[in-house]
């Protein structure tokens, strides 16, 4: 009786985890999801009927067992890269993403290569 | 030393300005351009009525379809639907309705107080059927051919000139 009970309890345990994590990945997609029809809101914070229907969708291809990509890949395919509010790299905003970084290292050895300078004089 | 900061501040205030010129040049209204010439895949809707599925091998059959999502409760629909009865006499053209989050005696009532255009109705309940056609508001409707492909689309209620628009495109 006692092991009945005891993995009744880690069942349960389980499924918790199981609903918590979903909600989590749910509410991710959500955010990173732009409501084309409301003004700088995206899916989670909207309540319009295309957010309604956005939700559904994502809701059923998180039960089929998609991931994450998969579920933007589908939505870009179908209302564009505007529907994502982080765009995936690609040829026209690699240097976006990259310079940044560029900045950063160029900038580092400007100052490092003044500072070498100011030490020898 | 000092040429290369002075080259490196150029080219970044050149490339901040050219970002700034092409982005506040691009327009942020959101359209779905880029649909067009994207070939349809997969759909499964449901009849209006018959229990029923409309799928993409109904749709292979005409020459030219014209799927267009409304609901008796949006109003753009009723101006559009002059056009789309006047479309639906053309032969080389039929007409798909999808009855987007309706309720059955509403739609109905609609269609028997303006006239049924439809060579077939489908509904799409929960709106979800309409997200692979790339929906996000109605009254919508989409051109295809016989391959499937995507000629037009057109977001809000179809006008004068869309009907002429898709009289020309058909009799191509």
């Amino acid at each position: 009786m006692k092991i009945k009970i005891i993995i009744f309890f880690i069942m349960l345990s389980l499924n918790f985890a199981n609903a918590e994590t979903k909600t989590i990945e749910q509410q991710k997609i959500f955010k990173n999801l732009r409501c084309l029809i409301c003004q700088g809101q995206s899916v989670a914070d909207s309540n319009s009927e295309f957010a309604l229907t956005i939700k559904l969708v994502v809701r059923d291809q998180i039960n089929e067992g998609k991931s994450e990509k998969e579920i933007y890949n589908f939505l870009i395919e179908k209302y564009g890269e505007w529907i994502v509010y982080k765009p995936s790299l690609n040829k026209t905003n690699f240097l976006l993403w990259f310079l940044p970084y560029l900045v950063f290292a160029v900038g580092g050895l400007i100052i490092f290569s003044l500072l070498k300078k100011r030490e020898d004089t | 030393m000092k040429k290369i900061i002075k080259l490196f501040v150029l080219i970044l205030v050149i490339f901040i300005i050219g970002i700034f010129f092409i982005s506040l040049n691009n327009s942020t209204r959101y359209d779905t351009k880029g649909l067009v010439g994207q070939k349809i895949k997969k759909i499964s809707l449901d009849y209006f009525s018959e229990n029923k599925k409309f799928t993409e091998v109904d749709l292979k059959k005409n020459n030219y379809t014209l799927i267009n999502f409304w609901a008796s409760w949006c109003g753009p629909c009723r101006d559009e639907h002059i056009f789309l009865l006047k479309l639906s006499k053309e032969k080389n053209l039929k007409l798909l309705g999808v009855n987007f989050k309706d309720k059955k005696n509403n739609a109905l009532k609609f269609l028997n107080d303006l006239g049924n255009p439809y060579d077939n109705l489908t509904k799409d309940e929960l709106g979800k059927q309409s997200v692979n056609f790339g929906i996000y508001g109605i009254p919508e409707s989409i051109l295809i051919d016989k391959e499937l492909v995507i000629l037009k689309k057109f977001t809000g209620p179809i006008s004068e000139k869309d009907f002429r628009n898709i009289k020309s495109i058909i009799k191509k």
